[in-house]
């Protein structure tokens, strides 16, 4: 079924990695699968954050075929050389775990021909672009998760979360949410539900040369509204028109480099529950998510069927 | 699998047309007898003093923890519970069959209050989805808004939210009253059957969607109608009957009922001269 998670500080930062692993934790009930966060962290704006893997997590409960790991480092010598040879320059690069990387780059040239080559290296999959966006995903819960990429002090303005519960596709990295609005810098979607009309979306946004890298229903979310904006629609338009477009029961949240937004189908079909105040907005699968970070009492609602809303940070 | 066998002798619930099967062995139902009525005990029932007072923080306790507790007390003659720091946490006080003043200071979660047969419940706070669920009777009041399906399979009793609430409420309603004070949203009183639903505020689209009977009253603008779904006219009793009830909801002062939208089944949808006799009394 899926849990989902997000908050939006306005007009300050705060440390959104803890305060949305505490989200995701109070979800783990919904889906214990894998964990995701998109977490907008309070860089200086200047490089790029790449983030990327070289290969899948193959522990205990997930579906992907084990690899000697020796390949991620010729993958990831792959990587390096592509870069050079687009012209970018890794300022720095952290190895978060044998398959996952996190590199700080400089690069003024066009985002979709860049990932397009990075992703043409053999099982080579870029998380996240973005000058704030730190995407991170992988199997376990938030706590695992947070430990192991060292997310606890990271502070932001915003972020989105995902728990998920398998069910359309396997446990691996590449099906887990968030899915990065390729070849938009700093987007990320997650989302709760099902797509009915995923094929045939898919077909349609691939002849428009757009990328999908696995065959989670979630991802066309991203890839649609990315479509939408690569062709002069605004956020909210996108997600507007998403509300027809797309077919099936969700709630998805998208994020930005500067705004938070939340949709509900007309069905109502998944839950959503809001918290609103002038300088927080946190949701939630369930209002447990929202406690965990604010347990004072408060005041939330469900927002209704085919309901889009956009915070700005 | 039960060997069933219809019997020619019947009671009295029987000759009203309530069953016309009588299950034997291991499965076998045994029927309220109203000449057993003196020595009929309610099973999970306790006399309670409504002036016995009691606190219960349930800050560091799962549900299953604090709906136990709850029990405890109950069987300790505790008439009046305040539930304290509920957090949101799903399934508090649940399956609750006796009378009893349960006070929530906060919110609660998924399927809050569900299954209750009698007590008297008021929270403070918001509750998530399918709140009250399944409800016998009582009297249930929500001061904040409500999630989806609020009042899913209502029975009985008085279900009030003082704020709005989410989408489905009332889904297969059986009995049983649901007011709400703000709006709600889509498919309100999808497929009810029984009972009746008081929206103050603005409805969501497909209200009233697939409905066998029952009523609606809508005080706001309507989404759209469900299928099935008409319009009806307001009578003299649907005015006495409104007022009684947000009257009894402490809720909607001087609102004006006689312009609220009266909405009814069709009747066009479902076989109703298929209907046992009984069931066809009651839906036509």
């Amino acid at each position: 079924m899926c849990g989902i998670a997000g908050l939006i500080h306005r007009g300050k930062t705060s440390n959104v990695g803890s305060e949305l692993q505490q989200m995701l934790q109070a979800l783990k009930h919904r889906g214990p699968d894998s964990t995701g966060y998109a977490l907008y962290a309070d860089n200086d704006g200047k490089n790029f954050i790449l983030r990327f893997k070289v290969g899948e997590n193959v522990g205990e409960g997930s579906s992907s075929v084990n690899e000697d790991a020796s390949v991620y480092d010729e993958r990831k010598k792959l990587v390096d050389q592509m870069l050079n040879t687009l012209g970018a320059k890794i300022i720095k690069e952290d190895r978060l775990t044998p398959y996952s990387f996190r590199y700080e780059m400089e690069y003024d040239k066009d985002l979709m021909e860049f990932s397009k080559k990075i992703e043409s290296i053999e099982n080579v999959e870029i998380l996240s672009i973005g000058k704030s966006l730190e995407l991170i995903k992988d199997l376990g819960d938030a706590k695992v998760v947070s430990e192991r990429y060292g997310l606890g002090d990271l502070k932001g303005t915003h972020a989105i979360g995902h728990a998920r519960m398998a069910t359309e596709s396997g446990v691996d990295i590449k099906s887990a949410h968030p899915f990065w609005g390729y070849p938009f810098s700093d987007v990320s979607v997650v989302h709760n539900g099902q797509l009915t009309n995923y094929w045939n979306n898919r077909r349609v946004l691939e002849n428009k040369g757009m990328r999908f890298m696995s065959e989670c229903d979630s991802e066309l979310i991203a890839v649609y509204l990315a479509e939408k904006m690569r062709n002069g629609a605004t956020l909210e338009e996108g997600m507007k028109d998403s509300l027809s477009g797309l077919d099936g029961v969700f709630t998805y949240f998208v994020a930005t480099k500067d705004s938070l937004g939340m949709a509900k189908d007309t069905m109502a079909a998944k839950p959503l529950v809001l918290y609103e105040s002038d300088d927080l907005v946190a949701m939630g699968s369930e209002e447990i998510a929202i406690r965990s970070i604010l347990p004072q009492e408060i005041d939330t609602y469900d927002p209704f069927d085919g309901e889009v809303k956009v915070w700005q940070i | 699998m039960a060997n069933i066998k219809t019997e020619e002798k019947k009671t009295k619930a029987q000759s009203m047309g309530l069953h016309t099967e009588v299950l034997k062995g291991k499965t076998q139902q045994k029927f309220f007898n109203p000449d057993e009525a003196e020595n009929f005990y309610y099973w999970g029932t306790y006399d309670v003093d409504f002036n016995k007072r009691t606190n219960l923080d349930v800050m560091n306790m799962d549900c299953k923890e604090a709906n136990k507790k709850i029990d405890e007390l109950m069987s300790q003659g505790y008439g009046t519970i305040v539930i304290k720091n509920p957090q949101g946490k799903h399934s508090l006080g649940v399956g609750i069959l006796n009378k009893l003043n349960l006070i929530f200071e906060g919110s609660l979660g998924y399927f809050g209050i569900g299954s209750i047969d009698g007590p008297t419940v008021r929270v403070n706070g918001r509750v998530g989805w399918s709140c009250a669920e399944n409800m016998m009777a009582g009297k249930v009041v929500i001061e904040k808004n409500a999630g989806s399906c609020f009042g899913a399979a209502l029975r009985g009793g008085d279900l009030i939210c003082k704020g709005s609430v989410g989408a489905r409420t009332g889904i297969d309603q059986k009995g049983g009253t649901i007011v709400v004070g703000g709006d709600a949203g889509a498919f309100t009183g999808f497929m009810m059957q029984r009972g009746r639903i008081i929206i103050l505020g603005d409805v969501g689209i497909n209200l009233g969607d697939s409905m066998y009977d029952g009523t609606i009253y809508v005080g706001g603008k309507i989404g759209s109608f469900g299928s099935d779904a008409v319009e009806s006219h307001m009578t003299k009793s649907d005015i006495d009957w409104l007022n009684r009830k947000l009257n009894v909801a402490e809720i909607g002062d001087n609102f004006d009922v006689s312009k609220m939208t009266k909405v009814v089944a069709g009747k066009k949808l479902w076989n109703y001269d298929a209907l046992e006799p009984t069931e066809k009394k009651g839906a036509i």
